[in-house]
Order: structure tokens, then sequence, then C-alpha cells
């Protein structure tokens, strides 16, 4: 199997990346990997009513990208999206209260696990459709030239989208016009149950648009340093209006597509399989490098991680006492 | 740019436009007018589409647009209706007004998932927290063997589709007034011209003004039927009711120029006062906007009517090619008038 290629251990090359950005990078991947793990606990009991698509185990790629973005910058998700919502600055406690179903919910129970938005940290909208948002992303990339500004895009999609026409209609325009739009794809090799290697007739996503001369790289999406470099360099020359890039950011989800299983006991792959990229986690091993390399202490850590756990505890006390929308609402909304 | 402190809105007249005194302007005149106006008016506005500065300029509705206002905000776009339908709800989303211009509508089912998944659903979905201010506009073809993929009346699509305004108009005020409201408006609108109303000329006022949208006008006032048409159907539906005076009928026309919101009141109100119904669409017949109307008046107003309804709607086949085989395929004047002698039971 193509993607059982990865390496078996990370090696991060700190080198010129200031102590603090490396823990900041840490402690978002925590953040994340915290808030995913509270979901699964609670999953089981029901009571938020919306099909979760868990992100654990690609917290490096929404936290590499992210590090480098401003505020008014522009990201756009998928249904994956917890992470992006979290690493661009989401609101957690409006977050969960979505997963709740709550009026209070960052799209007030009207989008659910799939449709994160916060529009005060430039996240304007996840799609569930594959691909939906690359060309939105575009766009806002295209608003921005317009209105002279200096802001970013960034779309992050899954492999799967890389097998939809708009991808190419996008990267197509955003190449002909120059625009500051960053294609950020997450391969984890799963379109559900289907492997990669049963749906693209090459394991070569980052050079699938080099016909349109568009930069394509390809970083371990669990080396949170890679992607962080990578991203970097993408995101300077886009600023710079150096025009679009693409970055493949192999990576795997631990869990099943939805809920919280790990898709071994549905059958298409292997515990072998799951226990090589678990062996890989993009959170495990930047903390552990962490602590050798002494940028972190024991102490440091457990405060951190207690910090994070309060958090996590607050934004889910929020969620369950929050109110239910007024089912006379429903017609709200729609027009403005 | 506020929209609201700038625009008439107060609406001229109500019967025949060309009738009134003033300056009289063609139908594509009238709509490069209200781009020209709108683009001057706020710099948000970009006007994007195959073709809108190439030296046809859109069957000459953004005619040298390009040459005032420059080709950053009126530009050619590859053909990829999908992503850039997609590209102008992201431009939306980032504070601009894109106006998206297609020759056919035909095109607009490659674009389907964006207007439909995305466009439609962006503010709902997301608790009114964003909104997605996108124009569409595409002109319907019809003869001259245009057949099966560049002449689709697809109004009963989009009007199935809530989030989204559908309008159709079908007069050069109309159709200049609605189209700036359309760009003011904060929601993704989709606007579907008629060819042949394009060769149209009529009293156009100067500057901006628009038409609220889900208000619909009587063209023509009667007692006996009540004729709802659509679009390019308000031409036929004008003719007939001529030759139909001529026999003692007298036909109220409703021309809605909105489907979507529809302006319920004024078909209601007219079915009321002549207790019979025909509706006119240049559209395909079965769940179609005749359909939506029909069962309107069945809904709220069926103790008006005096007899069944009859649709006038386009057969379910697709356009043919051949002169013979449209002659067959269009409805029109004589269709309108068989169907509104029949609700008199004349026929």
């Amino acid at each position: 199997m193509k993607s059982s290629r990865m390496p078996q251990s990370i090696k991060f090359d700190i080198s010129d990346i200031s102590g603090e950005t490396l823990l900041e990078l840490y402690r978002m991947m925590l953040k994340i990997r915290k808030v995913e793990l509270k979901i699964e606990e609670l999953y089981p009991q029901d009571e938020m009513k919306t099909p979760v698509h868990l992100c654990i185990g690609q917290e490096a790629v929404a936290v590499g990208v992210c590090a480098h973005l401003n505020a008014d910058d522009y990201v756009f998700s998928n249904h994956r999206g917890h992470g992006h919502y979290i690493a661009k600055g989401g609101d957690i406690k409006a977050m969960v209260a979505e997963l709740y179903n709550r009026e209070t919910g960052c799209s007030r129970g009207r989008g659910g696990s799939m449709h994160l938005i916060d529009p005060s940290v430039g996240l304007l909208g996840s799609s569930s459709i594959v691909g939906g948002c690359v060309p939105i992303a575009t766009g806002a990339a295209l608003g921005s030239v317009l209105k002279r500004e200096s802001r970013i895009s960034v779309a992050f999609f899954g492999d799967a989208a890389v097998e939809e026409g708009v991808l190419y209609e996008s990267i197509n325009f955003a190449m002909l016009k120059k625009l500051p739009v960053i294609y950020v794809c997450e391969n984890n090799f799963y379109s559900v149950c289907s492997h990669l290697s049963k749906r693209q007739a090459k394991d070569d996503i980052y050079r699938r648009f080099q016909g349109l001369s568009i930069p394509g790289y390809r970083v371990d999406g669990n080396n949170v340093i890679e992607v962080y470099r990578i991203a970097k360099k993408a995101i300077d020359n886009a600023r710079r209006r150096g025009g679009p890039s693409f970055i493949e950011c192999r990576t795997y989800r631990l869990k099943d597509h939805h809920g919280t299983g790990s898709g071994v006991e549905v059958g298409y792959r292997t515990q072998k399989e799951v226990d090589g990229w678990a062996a890989r986690c993009p959170v495990k091993n930047f903390g552990r490098f962490l602590l050798e390399q002494n940028m972190m202490t024991a102490p440091e850590m457990e405060e951190f991680t207690a910090a994070i756990d309060q958090e996590v505890e607050e934004a889910f006390k929020f969620a369950q006492a929050s109110p239910l929308p007024d089912g006379d609402g429903v017609l709200k909304h729609l027009y403005q | 740019m506020d929209w609201s402190k700038t625009l008439i809105k107060e609406e001229i007249g109500f019967e025949d436009y060309a009738e009134k005194a003033g300056r009289k302007l063609s139908y594509v005149a009238a709509i490069r007018e209200a781009l020209e106006l709108a683009l001057a008016h706020d710099e948000r506005v970009f006007v994007m589409g195959q073709g809108v500065d190439d030296p046809v300029g859109m069957f000459g509705v953004t005619l040298n647009l390009h040459k005032k206002y420059g080709r950053d905000r009126v530009f050619d776009t590859p053909l990829s209706e999908n992503a850039l339908t997609g590209v102008a709800i992201g431009a939306a989303l980032a504070g601009m007004r894109p106006v998206y211009m297609h020759n056919r509508p035909d095109f607009l089912l490659l674009a389907m998932d964006q207007i439909v998944n995305h466009a439609s659903k962006w503010s709902y979905m997301f608790g009114g927290r964003v909104r997605v201010p996108i124009v569409i506009w595409a002109a319907v073809g019809r003869g001259w063997g245009g057949a099966a993929q560049h002449t689709q009346t697809l109004q009963g699509l989009f009007t199935h589709v809530p989030g989204l305004r559908l309008v159709m108009p079908s007069r050069p005020y109309d159709a200049k007034g609605l189209l700036i409201a359309s760009i003011a408006d904060n929601n993704p609108v989709i606007i579907i011209e008629h060819r042949w109303l394009l060769r149209q000329t009529g009293y156009v006022p100067e500057g901006l003004y628009t038409i609220p949208f889900g208000r619909g006008i009587v063209r023509r006032q009667g007692k006996d039927v009540t004729i709802v048409a659509i679009s390019y159907m308000v031409i036929e539906a004008l003719s007939a009711a001529q030759e139909l005076q001529a026999q003692g009928i007298d036909v109220e026309v409703i021309d809605p120029r909105t489907l979507k919101p529809l302006d319920e009141e004024i078909i209601l109100n007219s079915v009321k006062k002549t207790g019979r119904l025909v509706v006119a669409d240049t559209g395909w017949k079965t769940g179609g906007v005749g359909a939506e109307i029909v069962a309107l008046v069945a809904e709220k107003g069926l103790e008006y009517l005096k007899a069944p309804v009859r649709r006038v709607a386009s057969p379910d086949v697709p356009t043919p090619a051949s002169y013979v085989l449209e002659a067959k395929f269009y409805p029109g004047k004589e269709d309108i008038i068989s169907c509104c002698q029949e609700v008199l039971g004349i026929i």
C-alpha cells in the first residue's frame, strides 16, 4: 500500500524557528486533538445530532498552514473542518454549540458539524460537497485583489476533491489571474472507504496541475514543521502577488470517515495500517520531540494540557447549557 | 455606495411605458445602461462572463463597458461555469457585487452545484452570518434551429430552489429596473432574459431606479379571463388579447416580472375578478412555473374559479431544430386564444 511508504519516524528540522512558535504549533495541535477526543467521548450520548468527521491524525495540516495567516485572511473548509476552524482561531464554544444543534452555534444550529463558519476570523464557510469551497476560496482571493487588499485565501480539501473537475477549473482561473490563493490538499488516502489507489490513476496529487504551471509541493502532513515551512513559502509568494500554490499534505485520519470508529471494524483497512499511522501521530511525536529538545519542560506541558482541558470543558458546558433554536425560526436567514 | 439612499424607490407608470412621454430606449441599451450605472455607482460591482469585453459584448448589453471601467471590472472568463460561479460567490463573500453574464441559460446547468448547493444555501446554512450578493444573467435563445441545448427555459428548475431570487422581465423598463434591484440586493439573483424580447424598444427613465421583487404588473386590464404570462409570453398574450377583444372577450394580462418571489396577490385579485385562469409560460409544462401558479390559485383562490384552468407551455420534449418542428413546439398567440376560449366554454 502506497500510503505505508511514509517514513516510520518523523524528523523535525526546527532551525530558524523560534521557541515561541514551536510551542504555539504544539499547543494548537493539542487543542484540536483535545476537542476531537472530547467529541469522540461524548458522541455516543447522541446529544450531538450531527454527522461528525473527526480530524484526529490530521491536525498538523491545519495548524502548519494557519500559523502564517492573519485574522483577516480567508479560509474555506470542508466536511472535516473542526481542525481548520480551531487553527484559524474560531470560537470553540460556538463550534461545540453548533455540534449540539444550539442557537448559540456558529451557524445558529442551521449548519451542523459540516458547515462551520466564523467570519470574525475570516473563515467564511465550509462545504460538504467535495471540492465545493475550492472555487469560492478562489473568488475570495479575487475579491481581495479587486479591493487592493493584502489578504490571501486558503482552501482546505481532501484527496478526493482533486477528482472533481472544479479543481482544474479553479486552478486555471487562479493562475490566469495570479490570485493569492493556496490550495491545501489533505491527502488522507481515503474517500469514505475507498483507497486512493482505487480512484486515481497515479499517486501524484501535488503534480496533478503542473500543466497549469502552478507550483506544487508534497509534504509529510504529519510533520507540522514541514507543513509550516512549505506553507510559509507558498503564503509569502502569494502575499507578494506571485500567484497561487498547491500543497499536498500526506496524512491519515485515525478515525473512520465519520463517527468514532476506526474503519477497521468496517473492513476497508487493517489494524496494522492504522497502528502504523498512529505511531506517526503528529501531536504525540512533536510533543515528545519538544520535550527531548528541552524546548518544553514536562511541567510546562502539563500546564498547557490542563489549560486546554479546561477550555474544552468550558466549551462543552456552554454548548450543553445553551438554548436550542426556536422551531418557529425554521424560515429565518434564507434571505438577507 | 449605499444603494438604499441613492435609488429612486417610486415606480413609474402602470401600463405600457411606451405610451408615456419620455425617453425611448432599446431593450439592449436599457440593460447596458443598468450595468453602466451600477459600475459607476458602486466600485464593488464587477461584470464577468465569456465575451463580455469582446466586439459583440453579449448581444450588446456589455458592449465597450470595459473601455470605460477597465478589464479589472469587466472581464472575460474561461468557460468553467461551475468554478466561475464559485468565484463570484467567493468575491461576494469578500464584499464585492459580481454580475456573471451568460449567453444561454443552458450553460447554467454546468454551474448547478455552485448555484444550488452553495450560493442559494450560504445565508441559511450559516445562520445568516454571511451573504452572497451575486447576479447571474442569461438570455434564452429561440429559433434558427437553436435546438435542444441553446434554447432551454429553465425557470422551473430555479423556482424550485429556496434561497434564490428569479427575475424574468418583459419590458425594457423592467429589465433595467430589475437588474439594478438585483445588483443592489444582498442575495443570489438569477435573471432569465429572452432573446426575442431584446428586439423591443420602450420608455426607460434615466438614472438609477429599482423595481421591487415580488411585485407583478397588470399589462392589460380585462374582466373575462386572467392570463398570467411569463417573459416573452407577455408579448404573445397581449397580441392574443387584442384578437380576443374583437370577439368580445375582455382579457386581463398579468406579468409577474419576478417568479421568486411571486406576486401572489396580483394573481389572486385578478382571478377573483375574472374567475378564469390561463397561465402562459415559455418553459416545459410538467413541474413548471405554470404548475406552480395554478397550484397557488387552487390553494388560495379555488372559490374564485368558474372553470378549469389551462396551461400554455412547451410540450415535454427537447427543442427540435427543424423549423417545421419548432413551429409545433413553441406555443404562442393561437394557443393562448384557444385556451381562453376553452375556459370561457366557447369551444
